[in-house]
């Protein structure tokens, strides 16, 4: 079990399943299909690692997010179609589509996701695919 | 809260302008406070822009929320300019992938209404390239803005000298709604320095695309600062230097998270303040006709079969501008000639803004354009790929952003251009 304590960007309690990228994610690539999918799977081809794993209900582990500006409208969307993933984990400071998609969640739906940035390059080092990912309030992550 | 407010502010906060308005500036508040803003500053450019032109009927949380502050009475402050129209019947396609187009963009008309009430610009006001001289939203240096849509952040913050940060869909409305936006990053003059000086090595003229590809791959989110390119494209922002860097930046931003650059000797903050802009810890990226290769040679096909027959040719990605559409003309005018050939042997399609083809519809190359089988349009690519059936289709471009948000191939443009005229691939 390990234990990293990040900035608290959207408070709340989970736990789920790590998705792991040591990629920038790229937002609108990855989840513009969700809409016909039964459950939200990574579309996009340049994310070896995501690519064709499913997103919806896991903890994203990821260092930030990039591409098109229509990627916080997009977590939005998912969130408000619960099809999001179930908390957002950045090793890095959080990017400011992904903040937007976080917040309009948060302050727009009755979905929320847990949101914890800064949490470090060791996070990402240490997280693996399918990990139990636990979430405390305070910004407190466990791996397990 | 840690934002100090105004009290015009607080009182929207306090919700004394309604309940939708107090939402709007809590999502702000929040926001800015992520990115450490201390206050709001008014956005002083004159047009918004959106990023949300498409009426996609599952993105109905989209539409419901702006119904919700139509609702209120609530709309933008500023007249706004929208992405491009993701339909056009002109543009190839199946009686089955119409079909499918029809249930993919079922909310298109209402949300057309929606755009409307909300403000925008006019009916033909749908591109990602507002700031063409035909459309007319062209912020001045050192506007603050509440846009989004990569592509045009990137030219307004880079080429234009605007200050704006990169905003997600529905936040740039908020922003031209209240009129505020948080100030932090590219806002600031602090926020605008690069972290990375790129040195441009190659023996000839770089592909803009695969340039600004190699740099967004590298640097993310970062402002690099290129040295090395003015020897390429020149030190004069004329109408070929711009063209490149719409194409430059649409990458950098796509391929990565740029959402400014500053070329040396070129774009207006690198001219007025030079390497001043360098932060004193930035990084190097030297690229050379080596990189720019192993970058191009990374890119996936993703083709069921990667060898099929291309069935598609899309260009404009973002839309090209008025000299774009007459430098293609010419060119492929003359490789039809070489190769033998009356028409493109690919269904060709170049995208442009609905302004600039009104212009473009009354000249002589249009006329040659069209006698070469090319259609000219205003549609969006991306959206027409998002079409499952079309996303089947081994379909080629030009364009890296297209290429990274869908299953289509990225060519360069002389690669292209032999292909869609019958010639050889180098």
């Amino acid at each position: 079990m390990k234990e990293f304590k990040g900035r608290v960007v959207i408070p709340g309690n989970c736990t789920a399943e790590a998705v792991v990228t040591h990629e920038g994610f790229n937002t609108l690539a990855s989840m513009q299909m969700m809409f016909i999918q039964k459950k939200t799977i990574c579309n996009d081809q340049s994310n070896r690692e995501l690519y064709k794993k499913e997103l919806q209900g896991k903890a994203l582990c990821l260092p930030k997010t990039i591409g098109s500006t229509t990627g916080g409208m997009m977590l939005y969307t998912s969130a408000k179609l619960e099809k999001n993933p179930a908390c957002l984990l950045f090793s890095e400071p959080i990017d400011s589509l992904a903040a937007a998609g976080a917040i309009l969640a948060d302050v727009w739906t009755d979905n929320s996701m847990p949101t914890v940035d800064s949490l470090g390059e060791e996070f990402l080092e240490a997280v693996k695919d399918g990990d139990k990912i636990t979430v405390k309030e305070d910004g407190t992550v466990v791996i397990e | 809260m840690k934002m100090k407010l105004t009290p015009e502010q607080q009182a929207i906060y306090d919700g004394e302008q309604g309940a939708e308005r107090a939402k709007i500036m809590k999502s702000l508040v929040l926001f800015g406070e992520a990115f450490g803003a201390e206050k709001m500053v008014p956005v002083t450019g004159k047009y918004g822009h959106l990023v949300t032109s498409f009426g996609l009927s599952f993105l109905t949380p989209v539409f419901d929320l702006v119904q919700e502050l139509l609702d209120a009475g609530v709309v933008s402050k500023q007249p706004f300019s929208v992405d491009p129209y993701p339909l056009d019947p002109n543009v190839p396609a199946s009686p089955l992938e119409r079909l499918t187009w029809k249930a993919i963009y079922l909310k298109q008309k209402p949300y057309d209404k929606q755009l409307k009430k909300m403000g925008l610009m006019n009916d033909r006001a749908y591109t990602c390239t507002c700031y063409m001289d035909e459309v007319g939203n062209i912020p001045e240096k050192g506007d603050v803005l509440s846009w989004a849509e990569s592509s045009a952040v990137v030219y307004a913050n880079s080429v234009l000298g605007a200050r704006c940060n990169r905003n997600s869909g529905i936040y740039e409305l908020f922003g031209s709604i209240l009129g505020f936006v948080p100030y932090y990053g590219f806002l600031t003059d602090e926020g605008r320095k690069a972290k990375w000086v790129v040195e441009v090595r190659t023996s000839k003229k770089p592909e803009a695309q695969v340039l600004g590809s190699a740099i967004g791959m590298k640097v993310m989110e970062d402002v690099p600062y290129v040295k090395g390119l003015d020897k390429w494209i020149g030190t004069e922002l004329n109408g070929a230097a711009k063209d490149y860097l719409k194409d430059f930046g649409a990458a950098t931003a796509s391929n990565g998270a740029v959402g400014l650059y500053h070329i040396e000797n070129l774009t207006p903050e690198a001219v007025e303040l030079g390497e001043s802009l360098i932060a004193d810890d930035a990084k190097v990226y030297v690229i050379d006709d080596a990189e720019l290769e192993r970058v191009k040679e990374s890119y996936p096909c993703i083709w069921k079969n990667p060898k099929a027959k291309p069935k598609l040719c899309f260009m404009g990605c973002p839309h090209m501008s008025y000299r774009q559409l007459q430098q293609w003309t010419e060119d492929i005018g003359e490789a039809l000639a070489a190769n033998g050939k009356k028409k493109v042997v690919i269904p060709t399609v170049i995208t442009t803004s609905p302004d600039v083809l009104e212009v473009f519809q009354k000249s002589e190359e249009y006329r040659k354009l069209k006698s070469y089988g090319v259609v000219v349009s205003n549609i969006c690519p991306l959206m027409y790929m998002d079409n499952p059936l079309c996303a089947r289709k081994p379909v080629i471009t030009n364009s890296n952003k297209l290429r990274t948000y869908t299953s289509s191939r990225y060519y360069t443009d002389s690669e292209i251009l032999a292909q869609i005229t019958g010639g050889d691939l180098a």
